[in-house]
């Protein structure tokens, strides 16, 4: 059986809105990937220790406070001082057209904004996202 | 009975007529789709009449406004001595900031004051904490002691106008900081009215602005509410909110159910735990609820809720007093129910939401302005969201008269189908032990992501619509919206800010009025005198909040989906 692919899902900073990561969690479980989910108010190391620690495919960023422009690129810039280049960090919420530049700049993969449908974030997991061997 | 057996008779033939004149029409031109249900997914029939409420009675299910159970209202005059209270939430960036759009909307007609705080606010941070950097005054005011709060209610008359705080954790400090500024003007604290919404059960269910553990998070509202009811007896103590257990994804029911459980829970905390009698302290026990799209969904749940309130005070706690068993609320239409996607058509949104409000009786409302969906709301679009408070108010006449809705076969059966499966909900948390009970074993929240799962894969199905979203998209839409932006000078001017009062303040005397903290929670003191003491001396929000965690522990949202 091919190996699943492991997702990380935080929501970093001091939001906590979380409707949009949870739902998300359960639809990454339905579609057969295994997810960590670890709640609301992650500061961006405790994010980058659980990625390395659990070994993660992707990390998935959901915030909704505004705080994302600040939050996402320290995400991955810490993972890159720890050295990890493999995983991927894609962002979620209410980003404004204004920031989509600067975050992708910044070395986000993808951002999901309100409308995207769940299956089309499960298809681009599919179609970008590998299991590591 | 409302109806004579005679009457129910007719009605079942002519019924039975019209059911044959529906097949013989379907047969030919079948329904647009098979199932008509709420926004909540709550089944709706095709007609409702006599037959759907004959059970009700009329003096024990409905009477008149003022009278027990108040399913028309809780006092009797409705709107025409006042209107509801247009109560527009806002902050933003500095506490100067704030001041200003507070007076801009005063001197628009708004008739309350309602508080956004920023995240590190509403956690108990101060601003210069690692854990707020990126977030200040983001998406509300940013409050790290009292000289923020002097410059936030600069040329408020806080006798006056009544302020409402949407603050949980830290409620029993920036409340003392509304006392003391009260106090330091010479302002009797009797004369102040307001409202702190200091609801944690909402949190640890939905909101996730999380401090403490349940048990002290309780205890600290069990003392507001004893200080409120002895010192500040116009103040409302608590605000049972079930706009945000709605906003995680909560149905109507849901809603309602887990909101008057909460209420429930305090009540009998506060009894348990201060030993007050019911009647002291439950009168000024208020609520806020959640105005989403389904017109009759959400009335009927406001009309719901006044009856299941008034039941559950006299019938659970004895209650005696009339104003025990009233429940009052604000509302705010539903943020949830919103686009990014062609912005402008939220303001129809929000005018239906804000319609269903009043015709469900709310005594006070917030409608949402166009562009909150993408960033803090712009001057323009909160004065358009006011307008149409102001327009359903003064020109389209649905306040000439009470709860014109009552005695609609189909709103009295859907307020009786809401309360019947509320109560089945409450019964439930019982059985659970209560709702902190409930919570500590992830019930509420298992139930609302359940609820929001399901209507997002509706959504994605195009089983529900929301325009422009699933249905009559615009391809490539420009938003040509002016967005409010906070610029990074915010955070490092708030930082100078808490700096200069840190410097200047007598650090011993802080140092004592925290150690009286201290004290006062681990002997289970009432917190609140020591806090004002504290706020005068120019403690701050987060040098206050370390001391709860300190002694009551931290909570760790578990992440339950």
């Amino acid at each position: 059986m091919a190996k699943k692919i492991r997702i990380l899902l935080a929501k970093p900073g001091l939001d906590g809105h979380d409707r949009g990561a949870k739902v998300l969690a359960r639809c990454f479980r339905d579609a057969g990937f295994e997810v960590i989910y670890t709640g609301c108010h992650n500061t961006p190391e405790q994010i980058v220790n659980a990625a390395i620690q659990e070994d993660v495919d992707m990390v998935g960023l959901s915030c909704l406070s505004g705080a994302h422009t600040y939050l996402y690129p320290e995400v991955v810039q810490q993972l890159r001082d720890r050295g990890v280049t493999d995983i991927p960090v894609v962002g979620g919420g209410i980003i404004p057209d204004r920031d989509m530049q600067p975050l992708y700049d910044a070395g986000l993969k993808a951002i999901f904004t309100p409308g995207a449908t769940l299956d089309s974030i499960v298809d681009w997991i599919n179609n970008n996202i590998a299991a590591k061997e | 009975m409302l109806f004579t057996q005679e009457l129910l008779d007719k009605s079942s033939l002519l019924r039975k007529k019209w059911e044959d004149e529906v097949k013989r029409v379907v047969a030919k031109n079948p329904d647009q789709k098979a199932n008509w249900s709420t926004v909540s997914d709550l089944d709706i029939k095709r007609i409702y009449g006599p037959e759907d409420i004959a059970g009700m009675d009329f003096e024990k299910d409905i009477a008149y406004p003022g009278q027990y159970p108040f399913l028309r209202g809780v006092q009797a005059t409705g709107y025409r001595g006042k209107y509801w209270t247009f109560r527009m939430f806002s902050g933003m960036g500095t506490a100067v900031t704030t001041n200003e759009r507070w007076h801009y909307l005063l001197n628009n007609g708004q008739t309350g004051l309602s508080t956004a705080f920023d995240f590190p606010t509403l956690m108990g941070y101060d601003t210069d904490s690692p854990k707020a950097k990126g977030e200040c005054g983001k998406c509300g005011v940013a409050i790290d002691t009292i000289e923020d709060f002097f410059d936030l209610t600069r040329g408020i008359p806080l006798g006056k106008v009544s302020t409402s705080m949407t603050i949980n954790p830290p409620a029993t400090i920036l409340w003392a900081m509304y006392c003391a500024t009260a106090d330091i003007q010479g302002i009797p604290l009797t004369q102040l009215s307001g409202t702190i919404q200091n609801d944690m059960l909402k949190e640890f269910i939905a909101q996730k602005t999380l401090m403490c553990p349940p048990d002290p998070s309780v205890k600290l509202i069990s003392d507001t509410i004893e200080f409120g009811t002895k010192y500040v007896p116009k103040w409302n103590t608590v605000s049972i909110s079930g706009y945000h257990i709605r906003e995680a994804g909560a149905t109507a029911v849901q809603e309602l159910a887990f909101t008057l459980r909460d209420g429930m829970e305090y009540v009998e905390d506060v009894i348990r735990r201060k030993g007050l009698p019911v009647d002291s302290f439950a009168p000024r026990l208020s609520f806020f609820f959640n105005s989403h799209i389904d017109f009759f969904e959400e009335i009927a749940k406001m009309r719901a809720a006044r009856r299941i309130w008034a039941k559950g005070m006299r019938e659970r706690y004895g209650s005696t007093d009339e104003r025990s068993w009233w429940l009052r609320f604000h509302t705010q239409t539903a943020g949830c129910s919103l686009t990014a996607q062609q912005p402008y058509n939220n303001v129809v949104r929000t005018a239906t939401e804000a319609l269903a409000a009043v015709l469900g009786g709310t005594a006070s409302l917030h409608t949402n302005s166009l562009d909150e969906v993408l960033c803090l709301p712009s001057d323009h679009a909160v004065q358009i969201a006011l307008r149409t408070q102001q327009i359903i108010a003064e020109e389209t006449g649905v306040v000439n008269t009470i709860d014109p809705l009552a005695g609609s076969y189909f709103v009295e059966a859907l307020t009786n189908e809401m309360e019947e499966k509320a109560w089945e909900y409450i019964h439930k948390i019982d059985e659970l032990g209560g709702m902190v009970a409930a919570i500590e074993k992830g019930f509420p929240q298992l139930e609302i992501s359940d609820a929001a799962y399901k209507f997002q894969r509706q959504i994605d199905a195009g089983e529900k619509v929301m325009i422009g979203v699933n249905k009559y998209n615009v391809e490539n839409e420009e938003v040509d919206i002016p967005l409010v932006e906070i610029d990074e000078t915010v955070e490092k001017e708030q930082l100078e800010r808490l700096a200069a009062v840190k410097r200047n303040r007598d650090s011993k005397r802080v140092k004592e009025c925290l150690e009286d903290i201290k004290k006062a929670c681990e002997k289970g003191e009432n917190v609140m005198p020591y806090c004002i003491e504290a706020v005068k001396a120019r403690a701050s929000v987060q040098e206050i909040c370390d001391v709860y965690r300190e002694v009551y522990g931290e909570y760790r949202d578990p992440g339950i989906y």
